[in-house]
């Protein structure tokens, strides 16, 4: 069943490139009749800091590979809300990010060859490549762009509502549904092989479920309240793990920086925040405003300890973001570093650059080795903090 | 600073992906696999408790055994001790009971013996004294006709007598 499911999958995954590649080739003619001067990347000089910029930020098109001057990457869907309505396209009319998409007042994309005059535009769209809103999708103004070429950032009149399916939405996406397979698959198998040995995948994952259950839900929030959590520990636990993990998989579908986004980090940390709030008692708040123990005159005139205590029930969420944001971001640029190290040293000589590969390849298998470790260690600390604070949060008082 | 502006479009997705998926997971899936780990596991311990159980009771039932088989050894011992005691006695009773009755015999023996001897000395001393009377009468008859007579038939006589005591 886990073999066939796999192959299918796998189908799907060689169709899904197959379709892309010739999407790619359609657009290479769209470029040849493009009005815009694009500079191909071929006679830049490598750049080490922009190269792990793009590989570690979110992205609207999925670059796979770059032989030569062509760019195999899968195009995603731009999915922007202009004036309460839903104007949609392919990221591959941006041209791999070079040229701006301009639309009429009806909300359809003009085509670069019809673009003959400013009055029927509505509004431009372009991404940035530099200051605030990089590799954003910013409005722009048509006027300053087509008749004085002037650079698009400088023509950036604000931010669109963007719901963009993103190179980080998929892998999220991706993600979700290996977790939703596995858990499936596992549950299934828990019905059929009732109170006989776990096997398979069932018995791999039954440790992890048992440590979270026991030493991370039970040992935090108690006997009895536990299990009300269980189900939120365990999904962010797996959520988290297995997205790193598919993170370090340096191709497609994986690679994608998606725990080391703040955004997603941002996002798990506020249900955890969320939930705490939710559920927690009055034994919780008076803690926080009447801290028990504490010396009168830090309550007092000045309310020391209750300023403290309420700014620990934020900083708390925004510890478990920036730590599982910072802790992958920094794998990835680490990685990535020694890696580039070999193009830095290829461009000064390329004998050089081979000699530099042994080390730098020896480095980033060290890496890769220490961002599993990471991958497990950084899943299980979120876990285990949010199940403190939701055990801080349900605690009885008691004298 | 791109690095830590979070998008509006993934946060949208994030939230709304993860919120289905927690809600998927938590509905069918974690249930499951949670009440499924919680049987298994009161079934383990149960079945513990049971093993421990089953070896405490043979436990109990071997030293029962043993005991049994102990006193069982004991007995065939003691019956043991008892027959050779009484065939030992046995033995015993019937030697004094035969030498008793040998004696018997030979003493019968002899007193048989014994009185068979003296009636034969009887007869032989009636014997005798018939021939005694018989050799006397025959003397003095033919000492009544001729000495020399008479002297030749005393010593025919004696010869006659010797011959027939021999």
């Amino acid at each position: 069943m886990i073999i066939r499911s796999a192959r299918l999958f796998f189908f799907a995954f060689l169709f899904f490139i197959a379709s892309s590649i010739s999407a790619q080739h359609s657009n290479g003619e769209e470029e040849n009749t493009s009005a815009t001067n694009t500079t191909t990347a071929h006679n830049e000089k490598f750049n080490a800091g922009k190269m792990i910029m793009d590989h570690i930020i979110d992205s609207y098109e999925w670059h796979i590979l770059t032989y030569g001057e062509k760019h195999l990457s899968i195009p995603l869907p731009i999915l922007i809300l202009h004036e309460r309505k839903l104007v949609s396209f392919m990221s591959s009319a941006f041209q791999h990010g070079h040229s701006p998409v301009f639309f009429d007042h009806s909300f359809d994309r003009i085509l670069p060859e019809n673009l003959n005059s400013t009055e029927n535009i509505a509004f431009g769209l372009a991404i940035m490549h530099e200051g605030k809103h990089k590799s954003k999708i910013a409005y722009i103004k048509a006027d300053d762009y087509l008749l004085h070429h002037t650079i698009v950032e400088n023509t950036e009149v604000g931010m669109p509502y963007d719901f963009s399916i993103t190179k980080n939405v998929v892998s999220l996406w991706v993600g979700l549904l290996i977790i939703l397979w596995l858990f499936f698959c596992v549950a299934r198998t828990y019905k059929t092989r009732q109170g006989m040995a776990p096997k398979g995948i069932q018995s791999a994952l039954e440790p992890f479920i048992v440590f979270i259950r026991d030493d991370i839900a039970k040992s935090s929030i108690g006997e009895h309240k536990h299990e009300k959590y269980l189900p939120f520990l365990l999904t962010i636990f797996f959520f988290i793990f297995i997205n790193n993990i598919v993170g370090l998989v340096p191709f497609f579908p994986g690679g994608a920086n998606l725990t080391g986004n703040i955004a997603v980090t941002m996002v798990l940390a506020l249900f955890t925040f969320f939930i705490t709030l939710i559920n927690s008692n009055k034994n919780y708040w008076k803690h926080i405003f009447n801290t028990p123990g504490v010396p009168w005159w830090l309550k007092f005139p000045l309310p020391l300890m209750p300023i403290v205590e309420v700014l620990g029930v934020f900083t708390k969420p925004f510890v478990l973001m920036v730590r599982l944001f910072a802790n992958i971001t920094a794998g990835h640029i680490v990685t990535l570093g020694f890696i580039s190290l070999i193009f830095i040293f290829g461009n000064i000589n390329v004998g050089l650059g081979y000699g530099v590969s042994v080390i730098s390849v020896a480095f980033a298998i060290f890496l890769a080795f220490l961002e599993l470790l990471v991958a497990l260690i950084q899943a299980y600390v979120f876990t285990l903090l949010s199940a403190l604070y939701f055990g801080m949060a349900t605690e009885e008082h008691h004298e | 600073m791109e690095l830590v502006s979070p998008g509006l479009g993934l946060i949208f997705w994030m939230t709304l992906s993860f919120a289905i998926v927690l809600f998927l997971l938590s509905k069918y899936a974690w249930p499951l696999i949670l009440n499924s780990l919680k049987e298994r596991e009161t079934e383990i311990a149960n079945s513990l408790e049971a093993a421990r159980q089953a070896r405490k009771d043979i436990q109990n039932l071997q030293a029962h055994n043993e005991d049994l088989l102990k006193e069982a050894r004991n007995e065939r011992e003691e019956l043991l001790r008892e027959a050779r005691q009484l065939k030992d006695d046995l033995i015993l009773k019937a030697k004094s009971q035969a030498e008793i009755e040998a004696k018997q015999i030979v003493e019968n023996a002899k007193a048989l013996i014994e009185q068979e001897k003296t009636v034969a000395l009887s007869q032989l001393k009636n014997q005798v004294a018939d021939l005694s009377i018989e050799i006397a009468e025959r003397l003095l008859k033919s000492e009544l006709s001729a000495d020399k007579k008479q002297k030749e038939l005393v010593e025919k006589l004696i010869g006659e007598a010797k011959h027939q005591l021999n």
